[in-house]
């Protein structure tokens, strides 16, 4: 709890219509895309660097833990106020600064909205590839502090591959300027690179220098449909043997179909087991007009039923608004997902897949997979219903089978989404006790007092207790049972 | 559970819409389309945070706090997150379930001025008829001035209502059983709703209607013994009053032997495809409402589905279409209405950007916030005139008196027509 003079010494920084500490106003801030939930003590909106300094010097000389969040979208329980104090909101910082055409690169403030940025930029002929599925509502600065990626990101890398440079508020209150419009810096350690990905925990990111690219001119969309599974992750492999780099190449299982098409209805077949979305763009129309081509007929000889082009743009955003509303068409199903977000390496992909089919049959839960099949990056999705007793207890063991599987294939826990508090039991499982050791390390020396996004990326306690990683989370009562 | 902090009668209320607001996964897709949310950019104005709001009211976790009531005050019920919702939240249920509850456990929340209003002129349409004609007698006499400086309307809290009244004087249309023939061969019978805000103040609108479905063979029947929809009454949580509008307006209309009840206010539209929902509790009811409610049609969905006669006469005009919430979100009717635009002869559509972003009008959302209204309204506006239409078409009384007081303020010079007005200059002695 703060105190009354905490509390006005906050007003006084940014006004008190940005201070919410109203019951209701701190149920607003106590969520993120996940299911889990705890309030804040105060959320505050600051509307500039300066008073984002102020609120942070305030917070390390009181030592009041601090959350920043962005839109609070994300799926790891990252912007949940784990031990209360202060969550501070960028979203109010949403500001396009410069949209530079000479050094073909952006300055925006961390609240801008991705997709409001997009068509800013494209409007002006320029090119911004990282689109998360959640770029109508997620923030520059969350895609920043998670590394966000998006099915273009086979094709054109991730949010770290764009950004030239930012500032960021260190927990001291000390303002961080690194880099600028360049599009090499070896002067030292990449401190960019470092708070990229780093998840609210290292400082506030409060302006970022984003790199763009010119706007492909034409682009042709495909989708496949393949009535087995294992035929589809292999057409995967066979694509991308096939020298060519599609801009996107993503995969939808059967029960994933099901739900998107009763959302969006486009008359998606509902009795294939998967089906392949596949994009290439470009400048010269007859160029990917041939490698989508080439795709297709990749995927038939791979055991594609059916192949359908896109013929005009309508369709194709019909296509992608069909990928974008997965995530939440499956809440359609049952009240509660817990979306994963494992990597493999991308010939294990058709073993992943049987694998995490399996693990379903096991603990007895819906498991709809999804992803960027060309990246190795798949979400596998567990649905429950938390009000049926015994339920959340399946879906631990279900979600720590994943992980273990993906690991035992080479792969990784996360990468897109980041650990937050979900993953972060299986940080050391994933990456190694020295390496957690250096990630401490590098957590103390940027926030000594240990104040920022407390609760997360690490992990709690050793040894196998690691299997609660559920129901040991602090959440409103009433959310999780027990 | 922590033990309900609400009267029983309220916490059923909200029960009843406790999955509902389950299904909300927290994506915040929505949070890009909510007209308060994108005023703001705090979390607590958008739909992501009232569902979540509600949700610990019925979990117990949180009070009827005066911070959650600002919130959900300043709610539109425009729709546009449920419109959005890929996980299939249903907004307005949850949003009429909440002002239900807090008028069932604290009296009603409205002003007086708006109380008295609901209670006592839109219920009754002479009433309301007679306050219309009052407050346009001044306005077309030039007092405007002097009553509003005399503090008169102030007390009566009327005068934010009197600022947004048209100024076009057309007579009311009083619903007693009037019948429009059909032009040619008789294609369809139809009732219409006269509406109480539209009869009145839109009487003309409400004559034009019928002259467009007539001149497209329909036979147009005004049955007596409607009125008001009780649309207002809801979206304030005067639940008992809005049941008892509709039941009286399921009555009126029971015996007419239509195709369809027709309705060319958005508002009123949504409202009635609502009475099942509204009086699903009600055994005597129940079963008439779905009926009543299966057979309401916007005039623009009713006859693009009819399939229109071309419109005989050119009509010259740049126009935008300024799209109703409770037309596009909460009837998702959007093509109907452009369609009938682009068949007229003449005329050139051209949209505007956001254009599915609220006016700020949302039943009386202008009326109780006005500075969050004022911002959204000048949006509209701002969008609309960037299209250089001369004309802005909109197909809700709500939004007309709305935008025409943007208009005003702005100093455009840019007409606001509604959508059966126009289609009625190119029907017109056609035929
Ligand atoms: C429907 C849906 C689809 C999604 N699809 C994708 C996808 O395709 N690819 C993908 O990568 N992710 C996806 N996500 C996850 C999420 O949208 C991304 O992680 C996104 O980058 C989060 O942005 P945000 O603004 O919501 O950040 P928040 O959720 O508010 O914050 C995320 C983390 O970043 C920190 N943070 C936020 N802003 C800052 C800042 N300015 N400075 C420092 N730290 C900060 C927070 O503390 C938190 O740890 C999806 C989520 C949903 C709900
Ligand atoms: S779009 Fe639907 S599921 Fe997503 S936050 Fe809004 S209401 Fe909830
Ligand atoms: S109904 Fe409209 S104003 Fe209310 S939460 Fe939904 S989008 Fe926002």
């Amino acid at each position: 709890m703060l105190t009354d003079s905490q509390l006005s010494q906050i007003r006084a920084i940014v006004g008190a219509e940005n201070v919410h500490g109203g019951p209701a106003e701190l149920i607003a801030y106590s969520y993120d895309g996940t299911f889990e939930q705890h309030p804040p003590d105060v959320a505050v909106t600051p509307a500039s660097t300066e008073e984002v300094a102020a609120v942070m010097r305030f917070a390390y000389q009181e030592e009041i833990p601090v959350v920043t969040r962005g839109a609070g979208t994300n799926l790891s329980g990252g912007t949940i106020p784990l031990t209360g104090g202060i969550v501070l909101a960028l979203t109010r910082m949403n500001r396009i600064i410069e949209i530079d055409h000479v050094n073909t690169c952006a300055v925006v403030e961390a609240g801008v909205v991705n997709g409001e940025f997009q068509a800013r930029v494209e409007s002006e002929g320029l090119f911004y590839p990282p689109d998360p599925s959640s770029l109508a509502q997620s923030t520059l600065g969350g895609n920043v502090a998670c590394c966000a990626g998006g099915p273009r990101c086979l094709k054109y890398g991730v949010t770290k591959d764009y950004v030239l440079g930012m500032t960021v508020v260190l927990s001291s209150g000390e303002v961080l300027e690194w880099g600028g419009k360049l599009f090499k810096n070896v002067t030292g350690y990449n401190l960019a690179q470092l708070f990229i990905g780093s998840e609210g925990t290292l400082g506030v990111v409060t302006r970022i220098i984003l790199r763009l690219l010119p706007l492909p001119r034409v682009r042709n969309t495909a989708v496949a449909f393949f009535p087995r599974l294992d035929d589809a992750a292999a057409a995967v492999v066979g694509v991308m043997g096939a020298g060519i780099l599609p801009a996107t190449l993503e995969i939808m299982d059967q029960a994933t179909i099901n739900v998107v098409e009763q959302y969006v209805r486009i008359g998606l077949p509902t009795d294939v087991e998967a089906l392949l979305l596949l994009e290439q763009d470009g400048n010269d129309q007859d160029a990917v007009d041939r490698e989508v081509a080439r795709m297709v007929e990749v995927c038939r000889k791979h055991g594609a039923s059916d192949v359908r082009m896109a013929k005009d743009a309508a369709e194709r955003n019909e296509l992608w608004r069909a990928r974008r509303s997965i995530s939440g068409a499956l809440g359609r199903y049952r009240p509660s997902k817990l979306g994963e977000d494992i990597v493999v390496p991308r010939g294990q992909i058709p073993a992943v897949v049987r694998r995490i089919r399996e693990i379903g049959q096991e603990f007895g839960l819906a498991i709809p997979v999804f992803g960027h099949a060309g990246d190795g990056n798949l979400h596998p999705n567990i649905l429950f219903d938390f009000r049926v007793p015994g339920e959340l207890e399946r879906v631990q063991g279900a979600a720590a089978a994943i992980f273990r599987a993906a690991i035992a294939l080479g792969g990784t826990l996360t990468g897109e989404h980041g650990v937050g508090s979900l993953k972060k039991e299986f940080l050391e499982e994933a990456v190694g006790p020295l390496a957690v050791q250096i990630m401490r390390d590098i957590k103390a020396a940027l926030d000594p007092k240990g104040l920022l996004n407390q609760g997360k990326m690490f992990p709690s306690g050793s040894g196998p207790a690691m299997e609660d990683f559920l129901t040991a989370l602090p959440t409103l009562q009433g959310i999780t049972p027990g | 559970m922590p033990e309900p902090r609400l009267p029983p009668a309220a916490q059923r209320l909200l029960e009843a819409e406790y999955d509902n607001m389950l299904s909300c996964i927290r994506c915040g897709l929505c949070l890009s389309v909510c007209p308060t949310y994108q005023q703001s950019f705090q979390e607590p104005e958008g739909p992501r945070a009232r569902i979540a709001m509600a949700r610990a009211l019925v979990e117990g976790h949180l009070d009827l706090t005066p911070d959650l009531l600002r919130h959900w005050d300043n709610c539109i019920l425009c729709e546009a997150c449920t419109n959005i919702c890929p996980s299939g939240v249903q907004m307005e249920r949850i949003g009429l379930g909440v002002r239900a509850a807090i008028t069932e456990s604290r009296g009603s929340t409205a002003g007086f001025g708006l109380q008295a209003g609901m209670r006592w002129l839109l219920p009754n349409l002479g009433r309301l008829r007679a306050a219309t004609a009052a407050a346009r007698l001044y306005q077309q006499w030039g007092l405007q001035a002097l009553a509003r400086g005399s503090g008169i309307l102030k007390l009566l809290r009327l005068e934010e209502v009197e600022s947004m009244l048209p100024p076009v004087a057309s007579p009311p249309l009083v619903p007693d059983g009037q019948v429009w023939e059909p032009q040619g061969q008789a294609r369809a019978t139809v009732a219409l709703l006269a509406g109480c805000v539209m009869s009145t103040a839109f009487g003309e609108t409400d004559r034009a209607t019928a002259r467009v479905l007539a001149a497209n063979g329909c036979r147009v029947l005004v049955p007596p013994g409607q009125g008001c929809c009780g649309a207002l009454h809801a979206h304030r949580g005067e639940l008992k009053a809005a049941q008892e509008l509709a039941r009286r307006n399921i009555a009126a209309f029971e015996g007419a032997q239509v195709d369809a009840i027709v309705v060319n206010a958005a508002g009123c539209g949504a409202t009635m495809k609502g009475y099942a929902h509204l009086l699903e509790d009600d055994p005597s009811h129940a079963e008439r409402a779905r009926a009543f409610s299966a057979r309401v049609k916007d005039f623009t969905e009713f006859l693009a589905a009819l399939g229109p006669v071309k419109p005989p006469r050119e009509v010259r005009m740049r126009v935008t279409y300024q799209e109703p919430c409770h037309l596009a979100n909460a009837q998702r009717v959007r093509e109907a209405p452009r369609q009938l635009l682009r068949a007229i002869p003449g005329l050139e559509l051209r949209e505007m950007a956001e254009s599915a972003l609220c006016c700020g009008s949302g039943a009386l959302y202008n009326l109780t916030q006005r500075e969050s209204s004022t911002g959204l309204r000048a949006r509209k506006v701002r969008n609309a005139a960037a299209t250089s239409a001369e004309v802005i078409v909109t197909a809700n009384p709500g939004c007309f008196i709305q935008l025409s007081q943007g208009l005003r303020e702005a100093g455009l010079d840019i007409r606001i027509v509604h959508i059966a007005d126009l289609l009625d200059m190119a029907y017109r002695d056609g035929g």
